[in-house]
Parts: structure tokens; C-alpha cells; sequence
């Protein structure tokens, strides 16, 4: 069982203490085909819960990531402005986008986990 | 990408040239012209002189007229053929309107002659602008908008500009997710924040989401009407009783003008403003062959924000308001544009109007919506649907036809150019997944959508019969195969590098 917990805008969450790293689900990068660029925000930004957070452009469309929780963004994957294809090699893994530190750790009870993400992507 | 593909010598496909680029042609010394040597002076220029070469390659003049007549002859154009893509209205221009844009009355004109050497000019603004309004049952418009996106953004900084006028700046905007991509954008641009509003499940707006979505902090609501799905908003009159409840504004994308004019006017359903293209409602060229022209028709509660400069009747005929001084009691905002619009644009469009009449006009909506019907009615013997018509001007399918083929709606497309069609619009709305959008106009004959739709069966039953590697290689008989799109974007080479020249001319 994975560690992780989706959002219904299809990016994913790892937490460690305060800590939440963000990407994009395996669903969501199979469905934008290549990834040719991702646009990162600052550091020290505020983001806030389903506000935008990053943008992320494939050969079919460009898109907006949105924050699944809110807090201060910490720090950013700087290799995906070189290599924007880690994000269809790795999604959950070298893929990742920010890290946020949480300013309200109970938005994560509304996330899904893995099998319900399934689900919810399969419906 | 331009690996070649032919077995010929010289590359060549039969009379269609392989052409390289125009730097590579450079042959040191070749001229088209032959000028005397500059007389021996005293140069004045303190050192400045250029001293490396400029770059420009050297050519005679019949390679440089080849040149560009071959590549104008790999462009696809309406002029060329069928061009069904959604959303666009790719529909004939009328030689006559390019007569008439040729007059030399109009054609050299300046904007800057004073008043009273263009009163017919000014008259055919006047003209111009008085069937649009009649047409749209609005009472204002602001003819300078230079497009469609630029209309948009013209209308709502007029709402902006009203709103604020009565000390109520808002913070939010309306799009529904079958809007033209351009209204996010323009909301974004003019400082608002923008939310969706999603669809039902008849591809219209979602009321009730919408009502949930309306409180006083909502500027505008921006409508596509018909909206992407090629589907009429039947429940316009309550949306805009909602919108106007919260003392909103009520935009319409009017891109889609071509499905209903000379039918529906947008003042009887409560539009408050709303840009028109007269590059695709009223045949202008455009897509490489034109300019836009956006202009905005403004409702009572808007049409004295409207920006400069407009044209009045004055006691010694026509004359241009330019200035806010001279405005009287409007209050416009400023201008979106130098000058007075695009005059050229204003000139077919009005050909157009005029030369189909009032009756003409509204036989171009019933047409193109009877087009647009006969391709959904036979398509759907093998496509699939996105959402039950009828339609209004344009047709969407989505890629439910295609499930279990391996092949994908790209695939489809660039096999649709294999067969000497411009392919319709992909992916586009992204409510529609795998979206083909196809918009036939008025101006097709009954042969060439029959010819379209048998190509279009034909090429699904091709591909559900198993036969994707076809669809995967498509196309072959263009001057280039498929272009690598990832590598394209990944690593772009945008310029043209030489490969032993030094200095200057690599810059």
C-alpha cells in the first residue's frame, strides 16, 4: 500500500512531519502525453488549498497543478525546468513538484488513497 | 524530422519541390540587381563603419521569387480546399469584397487625412456599425478592436470601467467550461480571478452551479453562446436574470455569431456586451490570410464607457471623436488602439452584409446550421457523439469510436491530411475527451460534404477494422511525415545557424 493520498484534481501527496511533497498522478501524466514544460512558483510562496500552484504544458495542453494543501511552498524539483520528462518517468517519484510545509494538516483527511484514487480515476 | 522520404534524385515529390531555406541558397556575389560602384567619399562615420558581412544571403531574383512561390504553394488555405475546423469558420471569402477593398477611395486612405477628405470612409464606419447594431438589437458598439481576444478584452475592461465608476470593484469571473479558451485569459489579464462553471449533462451550462457560483463579488459572467459544443444555451434568459441579480455583467462570446445572426439578437437575451468577429461571421479573410476585426457591441448600462475613438454626426458631416474632452458625457476608458480599427476588415465586412442583405444573412446561419446537422445526422452512423443534438454551426464528436483501435484522435487527424483535408479541430473543447470539432460553414457544396463525410467513415471503419499502422504512419503524402512534437518542444531550434560564417551574421 502506498504512502500517498490523491486529490480529485490528480496530484498526489507524501507527507514527512510537516512536510508535504507534491506531484501529479500516474493518471494525470498518461493523460497530458509528453510533458515538454513545468513552470514552478517561487520560493516562500503561500499557496492555498485547490489555489494554483504550478503549470505544467504537454504536447496535447498546458494545465494548471493545484496546491492539494495549503501552506508555504519550501522548496521546488528544479531538474523538471531541464528534464520536464521525469514527470512521465516518475510521476510519484523523481517527478515531484514543490514541498509545502502545511499550515492545516486536517485538509489531508479529505485526500484519497491509492485504491480510492483508483477507483475514482477508473469511474 | 526532414529525413527524406522519396526515391527520386533530387528529393522532389513529382512537381512539388523540396525547397531548402532561403539562407542556404546564399551564392557569394549573386545579385538581382546591378549597381554602380558608390563613388570614392570621405566617409563621415568616425569609425563606425560596418565591418563584418550583414548576413543576408546573396540570390538572383528569379530563386527568390521561386522561393517564396514554393512555399506559398505548401500553405493550405480555404482557397485551396475544405477547411472544417471547429470553432474557426472557415468559410469562402467573396472576390467581390476584395474588389470593393480595393477601391481607390478606400484603399488609400489615411488615417491621419483630416475629416472632411474621408466622409465616405467615415460613412462606411457609420454604416458598418449601425447593421451591427441592428443585427445584435444592441444600442452602442466600439468598432476599434483589433480581433477577437482584443474584443473580449475591450468588453470587459468596459464592464471594469462601469463597475468602478460605481465604486464596485469585483474580484471574480464566470467561465464555463465550454468558453472559448481566450475568456480565461482575458479575465486573468484584466486582474479578475476566474472560476469555471461546469456543464450539465447536455453540454450546456450548469443553472444551478451557476446561480451557487453568483454573489456581488462577481464582475462578469462570459458566455460562449453557441458555446464549443457547437450546443445553443436554451437557458440564457434565466442565466441572464441570475447574472444581472448580483449586478454582474453578462459577456457573450460572439465568435460563434455565424449559427444565428439575422435569428437571435444577444440585446433580447440580455447581453450587456459581446465582440464580434468579422473575420469569421462576415467572411473577412483570416488564418493567415488577414486580420481579425473584434468589434464590441455594448448594452445600455456599458455603451457610455466605450473606448475612443468613435465616429458622430457633426454639423459639417462625419467627424471622429478622439479625445475624452470632446466625449461629452461618456467616460471612456482610453483606447485599445491606435487609429480607428481595421478599416480593410471594415470594408468587406460591410460588402458582405450589404450584398447578402438582411434576408442573405439570415439564410448564412440556416445553411450552416443545416451543414452542420447533415454531418452529425451521417457521422454518427460510425462516430461518437459528445453530446445529442442537433447541433448549431459546428459538430462534436469525442473519441469513443476509437476505444480499443490504438488509434488516437492525432492519428485520425493527420490521416484526414493524407486525404486532402484540413483536419477538423483536436482536442478542443477538453470537455469532449479526444474531441473532434468540425465546422462545415455555409459556403460548402452539398458534393464536398459528401466527399468529407464518406472520407470520414471510411477512414473509421478503417481504423476499427484493425488497421492502425496506417492511421500511425499518416501522413505520407505530405511534404513532410509527422513531426516529432515532443522533441519539437523540447528542443526547439528556432533560427537558422550558419555553419562557417563567423562574426555578425550568426547574430
Amino acid at each position: 500500500m502506498s504512502d500517498l493520498k490523491y486529490s480529485r484534481e490528480h496530484e498526489w501527496v507524501r507527507l514527512d512531519g510537516d512536510i508535504a511533497t507534491v506531484g501529479i498522478s500516474q493518471f494525470a501524466q498518461e493523460q497530458l502525453g509528453d510533458v515538454v514544460f513545468v513552470e514552478l512558483p517561487d520560493l516562500g510562496k503561500a499557496v492555498e488549498q485547490n489555489g494554483d500552484a504550478a503549470v505544467v504544458e504537454s504536447v496535447k495542453a498546458a494545465s494548471e497543478v493545484y496546491a492539494p494543501v495549503s501552506g508555504e511552498v519550501i522548496e521546488v524539483n528544479s531538474k523538471l525546468e531541464d528534464d520536464p520528462e521525469l514527470v512521465n518517468r516518475a510521476p510519484t517519484g523523481d517527478g515531484w513538484f514543490i514541498k509545502i510545509r502545511l499550515s492545516d494538516p486536517s485538509q489531508l483527511d479529505g485526500m484519497m488513497d491509492e485504491a480510492t484514487y483508483n477507483e475514482f480515476v477508473a469511474s | 524530422m526532414a529525413a527524406k522520404d522519396t526515391d527520386t534524385f533530387t528529393g522532389n515529390k513529382g512537381l512539388r519541390i523540396e525547397e531548402p531555406l532561403i539562407f542556404e541558397q546564399h551564392a557569394p556575389g549573386r545579385s538581382g540587381v546591378d549597381l554602380p560602384e558608390p563613388p570614392a567619399v570621405q566617409d563621415r562615420l568616425g569609425g563606425l563603419e560596418r565591418r563584418d558581412v550583414i548576413g543576408l544571403p546573396d540570390l538572383s531574383e528569379p530563386q527568390v521569387m521561386r522561393h517564396y512561390t514554393r512555399l506559398s504553394q505548401k500553405n493550405f488555405a480555404i482557397d485551396a480546399g475544405f477547411y472544417p475546423l471547429g470553432s474557426c469558420t472557415m468559410k469562402h471569402n467573396p472576390r467581390l469584397n476584395e474588389k470593393v477593398a480595393r477601391l481607390p477611395g478606400l484603399a488609400d486612405v489615411h488615417p491621419l487625412q483630416p475629416a472632411s477628405t474621408v466622409q465616405g470612409a467615415l460613412r462606411l464606419i457609420d454604416t458598418l456599425a449601425h447593421w451591427i447594431k441592428t443585427l445584435t438589437g444592441m444600442p452602442a458598439v466600439a468598432m476599434s478592436p483589433a480581433a477577437g481576444a482584443h474584443g473580449e478584452l475591450c468588453g470587459l475592461m468596459t464592464a471594469r470601467a462601469a463597475l468602478e465608476a460605481r465604486g464596485d470593484a469585483r474580484k471574480r469571473v464566470l467561465v464555463p467550461d465550454s468558453a472559448h479558451g481566450t475568456n480565461p485569459a482575458t479575465a486573468a489579464i484584466c486582474g479578475y480571478s476566474v472560476e469555471a462553471i461546469p456543464l450539465n449533462d447536455r453540454g450546456r451550462v450548469d443553472l444551478a452551479a451557476l446561480r451557487a457560483a453568483l454573489d456581488e463579488d462577481v464582475a462578469a459572467f462570459m458566455l460562449t453562446n453557441p458555446n464549443t459544443c457547437g450546443l445553443f444555451e436554451d437557458e440564457i434568459l434565466e442565466q441572464s436574470q441570475a447574472v444581472h441579480d448580483v449586478g454582474a455583467f453578462f459577456y457573450c462570446d460572439g465568435a460563434n455569431f455565424n449559427a444565428i445572426v439575422g435569428r437571435v439578437r444577444p440585446g433580447d437575451l440580455g447581453i450587456d456586451c459581446m465582440h464580434l468577429n468579422l473575420h469569421k461571421t462576415f467572411s473577412t479573410p483570416h488564418g493567415g490570410g488577414g486580420p481579425g476585426s473584434g468589434p464590441v457591441v455594448l448594452s445600455e448600462a456599458l455603451a457610455s464607457y466605450a473606448p475612443l475613438p468613435w465616429v458622430v454626426h457633426g454639423d459639417d458631416g462625419y467627424e471622429v471623436v478622439e479625445h475624452e474632452a470632446d466625449a461629452s458625457d461618456a467616460e471612456p476608458y482610453g483606447r485599445m488602439k491606435a487609429y480607428h480599427g481595421q478599416m480593410g476588415m471594415f470594408v468587406r465586412a460591410l460588402a458582405y452584409m450589404m450584398s447578402h442583405g438582411a434576408d442573405g444573412l439570415k439564410q448564412v446561419s440556416s445553411d450552416a446550421v443545416l451543414n452542420a446537422n447533415y454531418l452529425l445526422a451521417r457521422l454518427s452512423d460510425e462516430l461518437t457523439l459528445a453530446y445529442d443534438g442537433p447541433c448549431m454551426h459546428e459538430v462534436l464528436f469525442d473519441d469513443g469510436f476509437l476505444k480499443g483501435t490504438d488509434v488516437t484522435t492525432l492519428d485520425f487527424a493527420k490521416a484526414m491530411i493524407d486525404e486532402g483535408f484540413h483536419p477538423m479541430t483536436m482536442y478542443f473543447p477538453l470537455v469532449a475527451h479526444g474531441a473532434l470539432l468540425m465546422e462545415p460553414t455555409e459556403t460548402e457544396s452539398r458534393d464536398n460534404l459528401e466527399q468529407y463525410i464518406d472520407t470520414v467513415l471510411d477512414l473509421a471503419r478503417r481504423a476499427k477494422a484493425g488497421d492502425a499502422q496506417t492511421f500511425q504512419d499518416a501522413p505520407g503524402y505530405t511534404p513532410r511525415r509527422r513531426l516529432d512534437e515532443t522533441a519539437a518542444a523540447r528542443c526547439p531550434i528556432l533560427r537558422w545557424k550558419p555553419d562557417s560564417v563567423s562574426g555578425e551574421a550568426a547574430e
